[in-house]
């Protein structure tokens, strides 16, 4: 099957980044002719030419900087020898890099270097030191210096090793030994450039300069965000992964996508052995180009933590021990039950969930399996607490459930308006290339209720913050159309032309209603009409101009109107179609999008089509030889409803949390409790389980095949690079439960073959194979006869629906709504060390950053109630209540809290309310009427429910359990 | 736990975003709201949701908007259980 033929993979490092320009120059270099775009240096035209300078403060990933002296280069009729990274390629020249000359000087040059690193470093020995491999292609074999002059490499006696620093080990991913430092300033144009951060800087001049974190403080306690883009930079081990420091170098590698977030950056799993090494961020990877965030990059230890549950378990009641079986005996076990009450209390008693954290092929399974299997259609994803809304408000307006461009697209923009999004939290690699733009100039318009990040960090202020009370984006969003429309900022030509006019004018007659001017709008969204006036004409007039959206835009009872407001502001004004423009949401989990695309919900087949469509059934009914129901099934509240009552009665669940991901937790507590069969397949006893009775083990993205499709369409692939440590990929383990149900037609080898009945089945996905990823590296969908390697950008030169379609979108105040007793508004978020219910990252080292979720709350609203920083305060809404610390912060403005929900200990979604899109029931996480008081620490709820997890994760070992 | 809850049953709860669908086809152009939320209904809600609807509406439809009362007819009647 798949021969896991050991690779090791390497990537070109051509010395210096690539430049764009529509002239070329062409050069000779030691012989060989070549041609490169106008403005490249000489070192990278040689690296084209096949010709490899020797360096060490150059990589191709940040500007050149000229520090080392090793790239010089002989240029035929010019003195001197000018170093080949800061020297631009021109027409006609003749470069020499291997001359005696140039040789001799090199050799100098390492020697001085040389003389100041330690004889015993550690990545020398490893082979991962530029310094080491450096100097032996320089040809370097004695030193002449000795260790004993002025250096850096110890705390000398006398003034010698005055330039000593510690060690830094502070940051648990990654050592830094400024002994090894050549101060080449690469980690910091990394930290600058590609990361955006700025925490790293030189500290003074020439052999006393060193580099130094923040205001010379330990890398943990600096602004460093630990994204690792200056270790991957550092030519000579100074700042090195603390795992190749204990492990050693890898010996094999494969190229894979992150598991974590919708970014889906493309990464070089690096391995020794079944062990992960590290993970190196992969510059072809299109998502990423060669950048990381810390989750990524090194939160992967969950992996191979010690909580992981390796062997199947059932148990009779949820207040019994597990008792561990054999994958056999739990698939008959679970075959049975759900027969059994299949036949006692309907066919539609039963149901499954897939999850946005499986790849495609797994996410297709289950809905198969449900479809197939169960023969109901009572299938629903968690991507419904997120993005539902996305998928109606674009199918709606445009005609396609999907963002409309890819992530280089922010390299085209001009304008760029965040709403509702956190990227540098949420999504930091994006948040990278989008502060790379907007340090070239670019603006930035924010809305949202918080300052976050983005409103104003180094090198980053953005020119309007529109500060909305939460649940009035639409009103505001409407009102920036008001000042388009009433200014006649709008791309007339533009929407004449793809959208409907006469739909057009009925809009622009609804927005210029006096409700929606900006000066109505002030007193419903607290946002001043001048900032709205003014973020209007800069989006509808600043050149190309793209919106970028999260969970603060869908997670609200207006959320499906609100995508469909950002969908009419960028038709009005021409913002589609093109590269640096567009509609983008930005996704919560890895595969949220494939999840939607592979047919999770319970009203829609894969690639969108309506399970009352007769066509689209037919193409599955007679490929699975059996009769589909052409009623949408259950959707999760449903289950939980339908459960309550009594006629619902059994649940898959794959990969995903719903007691902690859904809203309202009293409520999913008490649904699960009355199924007969709740079946979870996870890699942990995670909060659902507690109510489960049967435990099916699941395997990480390291140890399967597979595709995830990130949020701008993006099928990457997954590939395994370990063993399944519980012995079954999750496609595996959905397959055996199917044929173990007696669908012995389910007889997939490799996910591929799943692939191929996907693309077989979907005009969308006509043309993915495995084999067109392996060659394009990725496509976006659609990939079809038309885009035969995917579609990067949509709706160029029209609509997928045809015409483009506005929507009226009048303003509905939500009724959750503050009063006397409940005076403030919470909403919610994430940060950026953890992930989601943090069901992973809670298990790696990243809790050093966020080891607890907290209160933010303005100053003002602290000081009236007596509540101080980090003290126990209780959060009370209609629906619940919970404790948890507080942190006082202006980020937050009065009359509003925030908080995280990464701990279940802390449980927000105990005060969340039942409240929920009008379109889709994406539950409104972000609008919560409550109180706030202090408190001596958790709350009876807490405790409980503590004592109820313990309990329930109780597990009676049984010895032959093979 | 004692908490006041928003809506004490599912029907309630039903009600509620049956009038949230109107309420949003209420506001668009046209005389086709009605038509829109009955399709709206059609297409999201599985027939058990839409029985409870029926349900509601025979015996005096409590609560809803009259939108929805008028949409009821072009809303599909679920097969029996
Ligand atoms: S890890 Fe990232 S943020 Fe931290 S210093 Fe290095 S480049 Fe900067
Ligand atoms: S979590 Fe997101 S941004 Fe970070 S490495 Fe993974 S995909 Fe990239
Ligand atoms: S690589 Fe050019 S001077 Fe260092």
């Amino acid at each position: 099957m798949c021969g896991t033929e050991n690779r090791f993979v390497e990537e070109i490092d051509y010395g210096t980044p690539a430049v764009k320009s529509d002239k070329t120059v062409t050069l000779t270099v030691d012989g060989q002719s070549v041609t490169v775009p106008e403005g490249t240096s000489i070192m990278r035209a040689a690296r084209e030419a096949g010709v490899t300078v020797p360096k060490l403060c150059a990589n191709d990933m940040v500007k050149s900087f000229g520090s080392c002296r090793l790239c010089l280069v002989e240029i035929e009729g010019r003195n001197g020898t000018p170093a080949s990274c800061t020297t631009p390629a021109a027409d006609g020249i003749s470069v020499s890099t291997k001359t005696d000359r140039l040789n001799a000087i090199r050799r100098g040059v390492m020697e001085l270097y040389m003389s100041d690193h330690p004889a015993d470093c550690a990545a020398c020995a490893a082979g991962d030191c530029e310094m080491a491999h450096m100097a032996e292609t320089v040809g370097l074999s004695q030193n002449r210096y000795g260790m004993d002059g002025a250096n850096h490499l110890a705390p000398a006696a006398d003034d010698h090793g005055i330039n000593f620093k510690e060690l830094d080990v502070s940051n648990p991913y990654f050592a830094y030994d400024p002994a090894k430092c050549i101060v080449c300033s690469l980690c910091v144009r990394a930290c600058e450039e590609q990361q955006g951060t700025f925490a790293l800087t030189v500290e003074g001049r020439g052999f006393e300069s060193r580099i130094t974190a923040g205001m010379d403080e330990p890398f943990l306690q600096s602004e460093c965000v630990s994204c690792g883009a200056c270790v991957q930079a550092c030519p000579t081990g100074a700042l090195q992964e603390k795992s190749v420091i204990e492990i050693g170098m890898p010996d094999h590698s494969e190229v894979t996508t992150c598991a974590y977030c919708g970014v889906g950056c493309s990464f070089k799993a690096e391995m020794k052995g079944e062990e992960v090494v590290r993970m190196v961020p992969y510059k072809d990877g299109k998502a990423n180009r060669g950048h990381s965030c810390v989750k990524g990059r090194f939160a992967y230890g969950y992996a191979t933590h010690k909580d992981r549950i390796l062997n199947p378990m059932i148990r009779e009641k949820i207040s019994d021990p597990w008792r561990e079986v054999t994958w056999d005996e739990a698939y008959a076990h679970v075959a049975s039950e759900f027969r059994r009450i299949q036949h006692q209390y309907g066919r539609g008693a039963v149901g499954g969930i897939t999850s946005s954290r499986c790849t495609n092929e797994e996410t297709y399974l289950v809905q198969k399996l449900v479809r197939q299997g169960f023969g109901n259609n009572n299938v629903d994803t968690c991507a419904r607490v997120c993005h539902s809304p996305t998928g109606y408000g674009l199918k709606t307006t445009f005609g396609t459930s999907a963002g409309t461009q890819d992530f280089d697209s922010v390299e085209e923009a001009d304008v760029v308006l965040i709403i509702g999004a956190n990227p540098t939290d949420g999504h930091p690699v994006f948040a990278s290339r989008l502060k790379k733009r907007l340090r070239e100039g670019a603006k930035l318009i924010i809305v949202d209720p918080r300052r976050i990040d983005l409103v104003r960090m180094p090198h980053v202020e953005a020119s309007y913050h529109l500060p909305l009370r939460p649940g009035t984006n639409v009103a505001v969003l409407t009102a920036l159309a008001h000042v388009i429309v009433s200014e006649g900022l709008f791309d007339e030509a533009f929407v004449r032309e793809r959208c409907d006019w006469d739909e057009f004018q009925d809009w622009a007659s609804f927005v210029l209603q006096p409700e929606n001017s900006p000066e109505a709008v002030e007193k419903a969204s607290g946002v001043p009409a001048e900032l709205i006036r003014g973020a209007a004409r800069l989006y509808a007039t600043g050149g190309n101009s793209a919106i970028y959206y999260g969970l603060g835009v869908t997670e609200h009872s207006q959320g499906s109107t609100t995508v469909m407001a950002i969908a009419n502001l960028a038709m009005a004004t021409g913002n589609l179609g093109r590269p640096g423009v567009g509609v983008n949401p930005l996704r919560g989990q890895n595969n949220v999008q494939g999840a939607c695309d592979m047919g999770s919900f319970p009203h829609e087949l894969p690639g969108y089509r309506h399970i009352s469509e007769d066509a689209t059934r037919a193409i599955y009914e007679s490929l699975w030889g059996v009769k589909l129901d052409d009623e949408p099934g259950l959707r999760i509240p449903n289950m939980l409803d339908a459960a309550v009552e009594g006629s619902f009665k059994a649940l898959y669940v794959q990969g995903e949390d719903i007691l902690q991901s859904d809203p309202n937790t009293h409520h999913v507590a008490a649904g699960l409790e009355a199924m007969e069969c709740v079946v979870v397949h996870d890699l942990f006893l995670n909060e659902t389980a507690n109510y489960a009775h049967v435990f099916l083990p699941g395997s990480t993205f390291l140890e399967k095949d597979g595709t995830f499709t990130n949020a701008e369409r993006r099928i990457n692939r997954v590939r395994k690079v370990m063993e399944p440590k519980n012995g079954f990929a999750d496609w595996q383990v959905t397959q055996e439960m199917a044929r173990a149900m007696g669908r012995d037609d389910w007889n997939y080898t490799h996910p591929s073959e799943i692939m191929d009945e996907i693309a077989a089945t979907t005009p969308s996905f006509a043309g993915v194979t495995y084999d067109l990823l392996d060659r394009e590296g990725s496509v976006q969908w659609p990939c079809n006869e038309k885009a035969p390697t995917g579609t990067p950008v949509m709706h160029i030169g029209g609509f997928v629906r045809g015409k483009g379609k506005f929507v009226r979108t009048a303003y509905v105040a939500t009724d959750e709504k503050v009063g006397p007793r409940f005076p403030l508004l919470l909403t919610t978020g994430r940060i950026l060390s953890q992930y989601n219910v943090g069901a992973q990252t809670r298990r790696t080292e990243n809790v050093v950053w966020h080891d607890e979720d907290l209160l933010e709350i303005h100053p003002f609203d602290a000081e009236n109630r007596g509540i101080r920083d980090a003290d126990w305060v209780k959060l009370k809404s209609r629906s619940g209540e919970t404790s948890l610390r507080a942190r006082i912060t202006e980020r937050v403005a009065p009359g509003v809290v925030y908080t995280t929900f990464h701990h279940p200990a802390t449980q927000a979604n105990v005060v969340t309310t039942e409240y929920s899109d009008w379109a889709t029931n994406c539950p409104e996480y972000k609008v919560t009427a409550v109180e706030v008081s202090p408190s001596n620490g958790p709350t009876e709820w807490q405790e409980d429910y503590d004592a109820h997890a313990k309990k329930s994760r109780r597990i009676v070992h049984v010895e032959a359990a093979e | 736990m004692s908490h006041d809850k928003k809506f004490n049953s599912g029907k309630q709860h039903l009600v509620y975003m049956a009038n949230q669908i109107a309420t949003f086809f209420t506001s668009q152009p046209g005389d086709e709201a009605a038509e829109n939320v009955a399709d709206h209904i059609n297409k999201f809600w599985e027939p058990r949701m839409r029985r409870h609807l029926f349900e509601i509406i025979e015996r005096g439809g409590d609560g809803l908007s009259p939108l929805v009362l008028k949409a009821a007819d072009s809303i599909r009647r679920p097969q029996a259980a």
